[in-house]
């Protein structure tokens, strides 16, 4: 449990990844609130996917821990898994099964009562928009309905975090709003705490109630969106945030590599 | 306590039947992949084992070599389908599938157990080929239900501990290239060094003092005595059972360790 007075529900301290000799996410500490949608921010290779990695207790940390709903990431990883949803940023829904069979498996991982599921799911799918294309092949839905799906699956266990990595890459505008819409409706039934990343500074204003700017592993600002705008200068837009804390240097090397491209842009095409 | 572990027990076996269920589903919606796979077992059959019969000296004395061979086949198929079970890994890895299964609350062992589960039930499918096959060329097949069971029970256990094994190399190659290349190294040494397609008397000594650490001579064993009328097991099912068996546990273990550091 964390012990200082206000509930984080995410609550990161000191935490390091070092991939050899050179730390991937470096010393990081950072809270979220309940009920927060919160915006990760970088450029690509700055550790965003490995920080969401650790607090999704896929990778174990160098050092330094988080707690996240009430259990420690290093300690206690079943318990943190039970009480979070993930939706990774590829494709994670399996194209050879309908969307009701992907919601089955989950309700199944999830341990949702044998009992419960079928209502659930029904729930869940009514929820997202997607009762009419509950079973056919999700091979055959579209890029935004596959990531409706998706959030749909993360969602059956009742998470008190939900973790979205670029839940929005390669969608069009009209498919981008939805998701959004079915996150602020998620928040707005659920208090679910959410940790968003994206590339889109337009959404991540309009939509995350504070952000995190994340540059070489370090958290180079925190706050709200109008709160880092007008330190940036009047008149400044998130772009200008970034610009002017990152540079407008290429990308750095490690997660901008040959693999990670190759899958982002194959995600990208079957998401979009 | 009794409850709480039972629950467990059951939520443990919901889990790893959440990852076969999946794969058979996968299957139901496209059958075509076993049957086009079943067409290697006709080509052993039918043209090797037709010649083969005729070289003197390669039959095991008291059953026709044909019928020796049959069990040796059924065996190899579903070898060579579960060697390279792994690269299903690799790919939902490369899509993220498999980051969605590890972010579960299930249990390391029961994503890898559901996995093994799932190949032994395609196995099966070859196996209905196989003795479809064999009954048509006269294969003397014991069909008393225990033997019939046996059969299957092996099968599984068989397809089970090879898939396990093919996993483990995905986990540790992670690329398909590298994987496919390895995949292919491994098939011959497993299959010639084993008592499938010729009696282990054949051997030079060196090589059957190797094959008696190949697990697919044990599966063989087992098969002919279960699916044939006539042998009997050279080892004693017993051990043929517990060497799969204790094989397929220890490989489930190492598979879920590296399993789970497949995410990274």
């Amino acid at each position: 449990m964390p012990d200082d007075g206000k509930r984080a529900t995410v609550d990161i301290r000191e935490l390091t990844r070092r991939f050899g000799d050179r730390a991937v996410v470096d010393h990081v500490n950072l809270a979220v609130d309940e009920g927060e949608i919160f915006g990760l921010i970088g450029p690509n290779g700055a550790g965003k996917s490995t920080l969401i990695k650790m607090l999704t207790t896929l990778l174990p940390p160098s050092s330094g821990t988080a707690v996240v709903a009430g259990y420690d990431i290093a300690r206690q990883p079943s318990e943190v898994r039970r009480n979070i949803g993930y939706v990774p940023q590829l494709l994670s829904a399996d194209g050879s099964l309908t969307g009701y069979e992907n919601m089955l498996l989950s309700a199944r991982l999830y341990g949702v009562p044998h009992g419960e599921r079928a209502a659930r799911i029904a729930r869940a799918l009514a929820r997202m928009g997607l009762s009419e294309a509950a079973d056919h092949l999700v091979g055959h839905y579209s890029g935004g309905m596959i990531r409706r799906l998706e959030i749909a699956q993360s969602l059956m266990h009742r998470p008190k975090v939900l973790f979205l990595d670029e839940p929005t890459v390669g969608l069009d505008p009209g498919a981008r709003e939805a998701v959004w819409e079915h996150v602020l409706d998620l928040r707005h039934s659920f208090h679910t705490t959410m940790i968003v990343t994206s590339h889109h500074m337009d959404e991540i204003n309009q939509y995350c109630d504070r952000i995190a700017l994340i540059d070489l592993g370090r958290i180079a600002a925190v706050g709200s969106p109008a709160e880092l705008k007008a330190k940036a200068g009047p008149d400044a837009t998130l772009d200008d945030v970034f610009i002017q804390l990152v540079g407008a240097k290429a990308d750095s090397e490690a997660e901008g590599r040959y693999g990670d491209v190759m899958r982002a842009r194959r995600s990208e095409r079957e998401h979009g | 306590m009794a409850d709480r572990s039972a629950a467990a027990i059951g939520n443990y076996a919901t889990q790893a039947w959440a990852v076969a269920a999946a794969e058979i589903q996968k299957l139901r919606h496209d059958p075509l992949e076993l049957v086009t796979r079943a067409s290697q077992p006709v080509l052993w059959l039918v043209l090797f084992g037709e010649v083969m019969a005729r070289v003197r000296g390669v039959s095991p004395g008291n059953i026709p070599y044909l019928d020796f061979l049959a069990a040796g086949i059924l065996a190899q198929s579903v070898l060579f389908v579960a060697i390279f079970y792994g690269i299903s890994a690799i790919w939902e890895r490369d899509l993220g599938v498999l980051q969605r299964y590890l972010a579960s609350p299930a249990p390391r062992s029961a994503l890898v157990l559901g996995k093994a589960v799932s190949a032994g039930v395609r196995a099966l499918s070859q196996a209905l080929v196989v003795y479809l096959l064999a009954i048509a060329l006269g294969v003397d097949i014991d069909f008393a239900p225990a033997n019939i069971a046996g059969v299957i029970t092996v099968i599984v256990l068989g397809s089970a501990m090879f898939s396990t094994f093919s996993l483990i190399i995905a986990c540790a190659v992670k690329t398909r290239e590298r994987f496919m290349g390895i995949g292919q190294v491994l098939t011959m040494p497993i299959f010639f060094a084993s008592n499938a397609i010729y009696p282990l008397a054949l051997m030079p000594a060196w090589l059957r003092a190797v094959s008696h650490f190949n697990p697919l001579t044990y599966e063989v064993d087992a098969l002919r005595s279960l699916m044939l009328v006539g042998p009997v097991s050279d080892y004693g099912l017993l051990s043929d059972f517990g060497v799969l068996l204790g094989i397929t546990a220890a490989l489930i273990v190492v598979a879920a360790r590296m399993y789970a550091r497949m995410g990274y």
